[in-house]
């Protein structure tokens, strides 16, 4: 194109047309797939004129229902990629055995495994769990919308903007090779050279300051939002576990930033943080990046402990057992997840004073957790239990979960972690409870509040399809992954040697292709009852006999959530108050006063994702620009001061006496 | 918390807040200080970092051999008066009075930016010595976590500017009053770190 | 092809028969385990023939049975409660206002707490008996270390990717497999050329990470006679996959026959030698060293094999003398290291595009790496063809012309 190679350099950085993989047939085929399935969406948008609804109604909205939905759809699309991922992945280990070589080399299995963990971990895991408290927690707590609603749109686009860039890798350049964790000296630029790692820092650190920002406003959300009458012991469980998580959110994904900072410095700057020479230290890294790594873990945990809690307790028809012991639980586990990290590595040779510090401090964590399981246990005792999809996810989480949690402990004995560390034995272990903890309750989660956000019930029989194929699928692919590892195989290999390994590998891929069929049953379940959507509609805004307040406005809630905010008198305030009789009041409706919608969060978050594709690709005058339009823009966004309206009175009497014409109806 | 049913008969208690003044201003003030805090733990990882590697001179030059503690001390002394004087902006502001707040504004920006002028030349200087970032592990963290303060800085005096214009164009209304707070945080909370940097980078840095 | 193969077995050690395996559990420990293993008796972590493998099995054995004593009760009542107070039942108490109980609450928190202070009573004392700097107590249980034995120290280098494996005492070297006598301790010192790897022989004892720069220790001994597999724990780049050795337990006699074997290949492992066998190659042939160049590990250890290089420990003591501010420059030169890689024209271990030169996720092999489509070939370095050029560095560079696609 240039005959001129530095004025292309200048222009493109290190960006030239054979960054594009077209000769691969694997991904062409993807590329072509996605560009059609894009092209498609795009033109059935504009086909139908919805890009003026898209943008006004959904891309600029900060209200936190709409935001949690649309983290929900993201982190849908990313466990499609990352689980597209996991299928090549096991297929690849179950083929290249002995004389075989299966079907990818290594410099390309290697990329699908970091692909896999980074992306289940923070594009699929975190905008799942931040989705759910988004929606969730502002009406458990009787508020009308987080704290910042604007900060919120933006932490939104921040994930979407480092998903996008982490997606990029896919179609130009490569991505990293250097596992999800990036360890030095393997991922500095010596041992690493190119855009993989890059990719992978600036994919996570845009991501980073959304999760951060968004810890932030749910804290001071659930701080200084909270409905009158409600004390922090009469928070909702789930609740409690959403502060719990974002805590740790605030406190540990700034290590993040600034471990990956450095690390970034190693590879841009040529300074020393992590390098084998110059007096570097790669063990700090490792240090560092388990300060943030194993407080996520629980980041995740928490918020699915709070929706078992609130499904146990709903399905049960009982207040659930041992709330004040729960709630210290909850924040037991948060407070010693920050003094756990280096389990991760006793192998490092740290000595056995530490090693043994550490390993005790980790099966702490187990003590309240156990109390935990204990605690939904006797909620179900003296119950009237309904096994409905959500609640049948829990009877699956339990035995599920509590196996997880024993080969943990297994793994926080650091002699005994010599022989299992690193091993696929560790690798089964964390899926158990990922799979078996985060995701189950996740979906269930789903199930259970489906309603609330769409009007009607998801179709049972889609959902326990997909329950079953989940759980079967569960069992199927990761008791024999515990196995090799007691074989002494470990983690990461494309190529297997000894062939007695075959069988299980084999056993393991049809068990991804049950959960597969798991996926595929929940979108399904999803169109199924789209189209049935007034069969299985519920109009009185509580179909499950519900115990918070999220039962209590209508399904789906109006945008201020509450015409009138609700006083609490007790733990389980909607309970209470059909309990006692309450009288839902149907005039006197003020002006309610809202924030504005605004497009700054996508147009920061766009700026921001050119900024990390053009540091990817040293493409220098680019990220100078965007840099500087990222400034610019967030300075006259800061001059706008025209940022709420209120809703006039008699909008909200037309739309409260809709809702109270549904409840009519519905009852 | 486990309060029991009331006894059959009692009057069911108000269960909507009728009159509309259940929500506050959603904690702005209380926002930043999270906020804060959650910066406060990156300065704490480049500490750490410091700490670990803060003696790894790569066979190349130490603290003693580089520091000059005078350049430092003047540098210092710029950022806590100007800490003093955003405190006086302070005043001002609550006194209701723009042009002051305004006046002790522009003084605490011209502080900083000395500070900044300083630094740069303190930095300027150590790499035209050899002293740069990529020589030791020791320098890469000395000019991470100095230069991180000094970036937050930077970026303090372009909000301090734009707060003024701000101020300027629209007085000290409410939602510019909570700025401006929001910022004296800022300013304050860098300054804390800044003795931080200066108590185990330069003194002790220079001192073994 | 059988000269080159080792005998990669993870299956642990031959003639270690399932039956052995089932009288050892039945003996003591709980049956559903054992019905457990049973299924696999290749597990090698299970049935290991090292003495501190089998005291880390039997810790893994222990903590799980003590935790079962929890776990089992609790899946149990799960389905117990579910099916006994399902909605339909009529029969079952319906107590909603049964939601706090201090008593079992008392019992909640205790039963685990129980479990984990036992637990963590013998983890502090295992850790502590097992640590791997820990010079051995015992070869196996009631039989102490006699006065009398020296343990056998082996210096081990992991290489990009492949293992290196120095005797001190006995002036010989040898690639991808090692031996040593039965029931001796050994001593390993271990460290790593260019990035983190973990030296692990699953059948001997557990892992311990092969840091640059840096040296750790493993001590272990084996039981018994036999050929074991050894691996790299720790993804290393491209042939991570092929990082295995051979682990040979030997009688006395024959572990000095094959020292004796070693001593006559005559290959002598110098500095020269070592840099060349450094470069990345995958799926090394045994290769035996009959001399060693004296301080050659230390030299690895130090990162300063290469002539002129400043050492590590150099670099430590200058440092700890405060740091050398004068002859800075001069120790900026003898100190680099990561970045020899790059100028050695080899490819780095995770080079991706543009500095792998090749184009994205193309079928091409990585530099070191046997093609993938001709499994089973001569398997050795690859030499570096024509073409595969220098790799770029972290560059603006466009891949070298060499490279098709």
């Amino acid at each position: 194109m240039f005959s001129n190679l530095d004025l292309q350099q200048l222009i493109f950085g290190r960006l030239t047309l054979e960054a594009i993989p077209y000769h691969e047939p694997i991904l062409l085929v993807t590329f072509i797939v996605v560009a059609l399935g894009g092209l498609a969406l795009v033109g059935a948008v504009t086909w139908y004129g919805q890009w003026g609804y898209l943008w006004r109604e959904w891309f600029t909205s900060v209200d936190h229902k709409k935001i949690g939905i649309m983290y929900i759809i993201l982190a849908i699309i990313m466990l499609l990629r990352g689980f597209a991922d996991a299928i090549m992945m096991i297929t690849q280990k179950a083929l290249a055995v002995g004389a075989s070589e299966g079907y990818l080399p290594p410099h390309h299995y290697d990329q699908i495994f970091t692909a896999h963990g980074t992306i289940m971990i923070f594009f699929m895991a975190m905008p799942f769990v931040t989705g759910v408290m988004n929606y969730i927690m502002p009406l458990q707590i009787g508020a009308r919308d987080v704290a910042f609603p604007f900060l919120n749109n933006f932490s939104f686009w921040m994930t979407v903007g480092g998903a996008v860039l982490t997606m990029t890798s896919l179609f130009v350049g490569e991505y990293s090779r250097a596992t999800w964790l990036a360890y030095p000296p393997l991922s500095g630029a010596a041992y690493s050279p190119g855009v993989g790692v890059d990719y992978y820092i600036w994919g996570l650190q845009i991501a980073g300051v959304g999760t951060t920002l968004s810890g932030i406003n749910l804290i001071a959300t659930i701080v200084k939002m909270r409905a009158p009458g409600m004390t922090m012991m009469k928070l909702p469980v789930f609740t409690w576990t959403t502060l719990a998580s974002n805590a740790i959110i605030v406190t540990i994904f700034p290590v993040l930033t600034a471990t990956l900072a450095l690390l970034a410095l190693d590879r841009y700057v040529g300074t020393r943080f992590f390098t084998n020479d110059f007096g570097g230290n790669s063990m700090l890294y490792m240090n560092l990046i388990w300060i943030w790594g194993h407080p996520e873990v629980y980041v995740l945990i928490l918020p699915a402990f709070g929706i078992y809690s609130e499904v146990v307790s709903t399905f049960s028809g009982k207040r659930l057992f041992g709330y004040t012991s729960m709630v210290y639980a909850t924040m037991v586990i948060a407070l010693v997840s920050w003094l756990v990290w280096l389990h991760h590595f006793f192998t490092m040779g740290a000595g056995a004073n530490v090693n043994a510090f550490f390993g005790i401090t980790t099966m702490i964590i187990s003590i309240p957790t156990g109390a935990k399981v204990f605690n939904w246990l006797f909620t179900m005792y003296r119950g009237k239990i309904r096994f409905e999809t959500p609640m049948i996810w829990v009877m699956g989480f339990i035995p599920t979960f509590v196996l997880g949690g024993l080969t943990g402990v297994l793994l926080a004995v650091p002699p005994a972690d010599f022989v299992l560390h690193n091993s696929l034995f560790l690798v089964a272990h964390f899926h158990n409870v990922i799979i078996g903890g985060v995701v189950f309750g996740l979906l269930a989660g789903v199930q259970y509040w489906f309603p609330k956000a769409f009007g009607y019930k998801l179709d049972p029989f889609w959902g326990k399809a997909s329950f079953w194929c989940w759980l079967i699928g569960f069992w199927i692919t990761f008791m024999p992954i515990y196995i090799i590892g007691l074989m002494g195989v470990t983690r990461r290999t494309q190529h297997f040697e000894d062939t007695a390994v075959q069988p299980f590998l084999t056993l393991a891929a049809i068990g991804a292709f049950i959960i597969m069929a798991g996926i595929l049953a929940f979108v399904i379940q999803l169109v199924v009852s789209f189209f049935k959507r007034e069969q299985l509609r519920d109009l009185t805004g509580d179909p499950w006999g519900g115990r918070t307040l999220e039962w209590s406005t209508t399904s789906p809630p109006p945008p201020y959530n509450f015409a009138f905010t609700p006083v609490v008198h007790d733990l389980d305030a909607w309970w209470d108050m059909k309990k006692r009789g309450h009288d839902r009041p149907m005039e006197g409706f003020r002006p309610i006063h809202m924030p504005r919608n605004t497009g700054t969060g996508v147009i920061l978050a766009v700026l921001s994702t050119v900024l990390g594709f053009a540091l990817v690709w040293y493409i220098w005058w680019l990220a100078a620009l965007s840099f500087v339009g990222v400034l610019a823009v967030a300075i006259i966004h800061t001059f706008n001061y025209d940022r709420d309206y209120y809703i006039p009175a008699e909008d909200v009497v037309r739309i409260e006496s809709q809702g109270a014409a549904q409840l009519v109806g519905g009852a | 918390m486990h309060e029991t049913t009331p006894p059959p008969g009692a009057t069911a208690p108000v269960f909507y807040d009728e009159e509309g003044h259940a929500h506050g201003d959603g904690g702005t003030l209380f926002g930043f200080w999270l906020y804060l805090m959650s910066d406060c733990l990156i300065f704490a990882a480049l500490f750490a970092t410091f700490g670990v590697l803060g003696r790894n001179y790569a066979a190349g030059p130490s603290g003693a051999d580089l520091f000059d503690l005078r350049l430092v001390a003047v540098n210092t002394g710029l950022l806590l008066l100007s800490s003093i004087t955003y405190g006086f902006a302070m005043l001002e502001m609550q006194k209701d009075r723009i042009r002051p707040t305004l006046n002790w504004l522009a003084v605490t920006g011209l502080f900083g930016a000395g500070f900044i002028a300083i630094e740069l030349y303190e930095f300027s200087h150590l790499i035209r010595e050899g002293a740069t970032p990529q020589r030791s592990a020791f320098l890469s963290s000395f000019f991470a976590l100095v230069g991180t303060h000094g970036l937050h800085v930077t970026f303090g005096i372009v909000w301090l500017v734009t707060l003024m214009v701000q101020v300027r164009r629209r007085g000290l209304i409410v939602a510019n009053q909570r700025r401006l707070m929001c910022l004296s945080m800022f300013w304050h909370f860098l300054d804390v770190v800044w003795i931080g940097v200066f108590t185990f980078v330069y003194l002790m840095g220079a001192m073994r | 092809m059988s000269d080159t193969a080792i005998p990669f077995k993870r299956s642990g050690a031959i003639g270690s028969p399932c039956k052995k395996l089932r009288r050892k559990f039945v003996r003591g420990l709980a049956v559903f385990i054992t019905s457990g293993l049973l299924a696999g008796c290749g597990m090698v972590v299970m049935d290991p023939s090292g003495d501190v493998a089998v005291q880390q099995r039997n810790l893994i054995i222990a903590s799980t049975v003590l935790m079962l004593l929890v776990i089992l009760p609790v899946i149990a009542l799960t389905f117990l409660f579910a099916w006994r107070y399902r909605a339909s039942n009529t029969d079952a108490t319906y107590d909603p206002e049964f939601h706090h109980s201090t008593q079992l609450e008392v019992v909640i928190w205790t039963i685990p707490l129980l479990i984990i202070m036992a637990l963590g009573a013998m983890t502090w004392i295992s850790t502590h008996t097992l640590d791997p700097f820990r010079p051995l107590g015992r070869l196996a249980p009631n039989k102490p270390v006699p006065a009398d034995v020296k343990p056998l120290t082996v210096e081990v280098v992991a290489l990009d990717w492949k293992w290196l494996f120095i005797y001190p005492e006995l002036g010989v070297a040898s690639l991808n497999e090692m031996a040593a006598p039965a029931n001796v301790p050994i001593s390993f010192r271990i460290t790593s050329s260019s990035v983190w790897n973990t030296f692990f022989v699953p059948a001997l004892a557990g892992m311990i990470y092969a840091m640059p720069g840096m040296e750790t220790r493993l001590n272990a001994v084996m039981n018994h006679e036999g050929d074991f597999t050894g691996l790299s724990g720790m993804y290393s780049g491209a042939g991570f996959s092929r990082m295995n050795f051979g682990f040979r337990s030997l009688t006395q006699q024959g572990f000095d026959e094959w020292v004796a074997k070693a001593k006559a290949a005559g290959e002598p492992l110098n500095r020269e030698a070592y840099l060349k066998l450094e470069k990345p190659s995958e799926a090394e042939p045994v290769r035996f060293f009959g001399s060693v160049e004296d301080g050659l590990f230390t030299a690895a250890v130090g990162m300063c094999v290469a002539p002129g290089q400043m050492c590590v420990q150099e670099m430590h003591h200058i440092d700890r003398m405060g740091g050398a501010a004068e002859d800075s420059e001069a120790n900026r030169q003898r100190l680099d290291y990561d970045s020899r890689r790059l100028e050695s024209g080899s490819e780095p271990s995770g080079a991706t595009f543009p500095a792998s030169g090749r184009a994205p996720r193309s079928s091409e092999e990585p530099q070191g790496v046997i093609p993938r489509d001709q499994p089973g070939q001569e398997r050795g370095t690859v030499p570096p063809g024509p073409g595969s050029g220098p790799a770029p560095a972290q560059l603006n560079t466009r891949p070298t012309d060499g490279h098709q696609h």
